[in-house]
């Protein structure tokens, strides 16, 4: 009885686990497949030329615009900051967590870079909406403090996570016989670190950037909550504008189901899919290079 | 003191300064969130409905809401990423197909919450017809949460020494005994650990619920899978951002308790974590 039980549960148990790892390809073929679906019943009525290099979003006006160029502008201008910001911070604190500080301080480190990890982005854009905000308007002087730099700012620090692990990661990873050989030259640590091991890890470090990128870009609760949400193509980091996201967190709620905001909402998520897909893409293989 | 020594100085003094400027801000969104937040928070605010149009009550429907997400994202997502993890650790071969796999884990991983949030309406919502509801809500976080469980499982099956799956595959196990009896139980720590912190994650997601799940204002308790729910992210969203007027102390009650909880989550995990390092065999 129990062989027989054997012999027929265990091909039945071995073809779920085949299903399941089948089941990822399908999730993401199908994600790829609805997002398509929807924008080709766009592009059936609004050429895809005028989508994809327009230059208004003026989806309740008459005759609508659904030029994509304000929102990746918005995209484009709120994630440039960000990275400007936090790939300086966050290269830095991984090299001083790795390298510099004393066992029990990196640990400590290594845990508050897990609490900021874990903070909701709806909780930063809380703080972004009553605090952050209002102080960047009184410091610059603007007229909102809603504004893309208000964005940047949230978005770096929610990034910094994902660049100080995976930078971490790579440095700790570079072979100790580097750093004995640099030693052996008489090199002093910040020379090692600075001239061997900072070089050996790039590849690493180049991944941790464009995951930290990937998130920026992907970002919605936060950009939705503080960057003003004005769909204009920005010209300053310091006025209201909108990111792809954004858009449409804000305006799916408002579209009737089956019009051409709607699946221009799809195809907005289309252009979001591709981006992510890229960025996703390049970092894998800068990930696998660094393993190498 | 020479120069080279000098500039080592230098250089770790300016890391140091960049750790302290980001470790700062941390401790003080933790901390202006608490002291805002905690005055608010009253037992009758924990478990109260919200009344008065938001303006008054408590969040309790949202923090069963968010429970119940949690839950439901466990029972769809934990399976599947174990499942697929064991797939990809002890029967793959390094083909096509496996390649593929691992190709989408990458993608999943990296796709936007937000379009998550379109796929889940579009799929679950609509498609399927389960309607905004607790199902359709879950099933969408599941397939976001997915990449986390598979990579902590994958390591964590990674990390079981072969000789283990050598010794039981030479004593006439077959594969799948091997896996069920000499593999999973040394690897379920390492896999209950990714899957405690993916959950915490999905508990803060706001997006993915905005069109599947996420009621404005529902101040009762679902009634099943295919009701609709408040959610903690979204009620914070909600009252911060569309509707006026509402006391400024109920929101960072709302952070804090929103907080606390995906903190507590990461806690278990981080337990977990300890307990299982101090058990390791190897």
């Amino acid at each position: 009885m129990k062989r027989l039980w054997r012999r027929i549960s265990e091909p039945i148990i071995e073809s779920c686990i085949r299903l399941s790892g089948l089941a990822v390809v399908i999730f993401v073929f199908l994600i790829f497949l609805f997002l398509l679906r929807d924008s080709l019943s766009l592009f059936r009525h609004y050429p895809l030329g005028q989508f994809l290099l327009g230059r208004k979003w003026l989806p309740i006006s008459d005759p609508p615009q659904f030029g994509v160029i304000p929102l990746l502008l918005g995209s484009v201008y709120v994630t440039f900051w960000a990275v400007l910001i936090c790939v300086p911070l966050g290269v830095g604190s991984a090299m001083f967590i790795a390298e510099v500080a004393p066992k029990a301080i990196k640990n400590v480190l290594k845990s508050f870079v897990e609490i900021l990890a874990a903070i909701p982005s709806v909780v930063l854009g809380f703080l972004g909406i009553i605090w952050l905000g209002p102080v960047l308007r009184d410091t610059f002087h603007l007229s909102t403090g809603m504004c893309g730099l208000t964005g940047s700012l949230l978005l770096a620090f929610m990034a910094l996570p994902t660049i100080i692990s995976i930078s971490e990661d790579a440095l700790t990873g570079v072979p100790r016989t580097y750093r004995e050989a640099a030693y052996g030259l008489g090199a002093t640590h910040w020379q090692t670190l600075w001239r061997v091991i900072l070089p050996s890890a790039s590849s690493g470090i180049v991944a941790a950037v464009m995951l930290g990128i990937g998130r920026v870009v992907g970002e919605t609760m936060v950009v939705l909550m503080v960057t003003g949400n004005a769909p204009v193509i920005p010209t300053s980091i310091l006025q209201p504008l909108r990111t792809l996201t954004a858009t449409i967190a804000g305006e799916m709620g408002e579209t009737v189901g089956g019009s051409e905001h709607y699946y221009a909402l799809f195809a907005v998520g289309l252009v979001l899919f591709v981006i992510t897909f890229i960025i996703n893409f390049i970092a894998d293989l800068f990930l696998r290079r660094a393993r190498k | 003191m020479n120069e080279a020594r000098l500039r080592q100085n230098i250089a770790f003094t300016v890391l140091g300064a960049v750790t302290l400027l980001i470790v700062i801000p941390i401790l003080l969104v933790i901390l202006y969130v608490a002291i805002n937040g905690a005055g608010a928070i009253t037992w009758s605010f924990l478990t109260e409905a919200p009344r008065n149009g938001m303006k008054a009550g408590g969040i309790f429907p949202a923090i069963v809401g968010t429970i119940l997400l949690v839950i439901g994202t466990m029972l769809f997502s934990l399976p599947l990423g174990v499942l697929s993890a064991i797939y990809l650790v002890e029967y793959a071969s390094d083909n096509l197909f496996t390649r593929m796999i691992k190709l989408s884990v990458v993608n999943l991983s990296g796709i936007p919450s937000i379009v998550y949030g379109l796929f889940g309406f579009t799929a679950f919502v609509l498609v399927l017809r389960f309607g905004t509801s607790i199902l359709a809500g879950s099933l969408t976080l599941a397939i976001m949460s997915l990449p986390v469980i598979i990579t902590a499982s994958k390591e964590a099956l990674e990390s079981v020494p072969f000789t283990y799956r050598e010794i039981s595959l030479s004593l006439g196990a077959t594969r799948w005994q091997t896996v069920r009896y000499c593999v999973l139980p040394y690897a379920i720590p390492g896999i209950l650990t990714g899957t405690v912190l993916s959950l915490s994650r999905a508990a803060g997601e706001t997006a993915p619920i905005l069109f599947t799940v996420a009621a404005f204002y529902l101040p009762r308790l679902p009634r099943g899978a295919f009701d609709q729910v408040m959610a903690l992210p979204y009620h914070l969203y909600v009252i911060s951002t569309q509707v006026p007027n509402i006391p400024l102390s109920l929101s960072f009650a709302t952070a804090l308790v929103l907080i606390a909880i995906v903190f507590l989550m990461n806690l278990v995990s981080v337990i977990l974590r300890a307990h299982y390092r101090k058990k390791r065999l190897w």
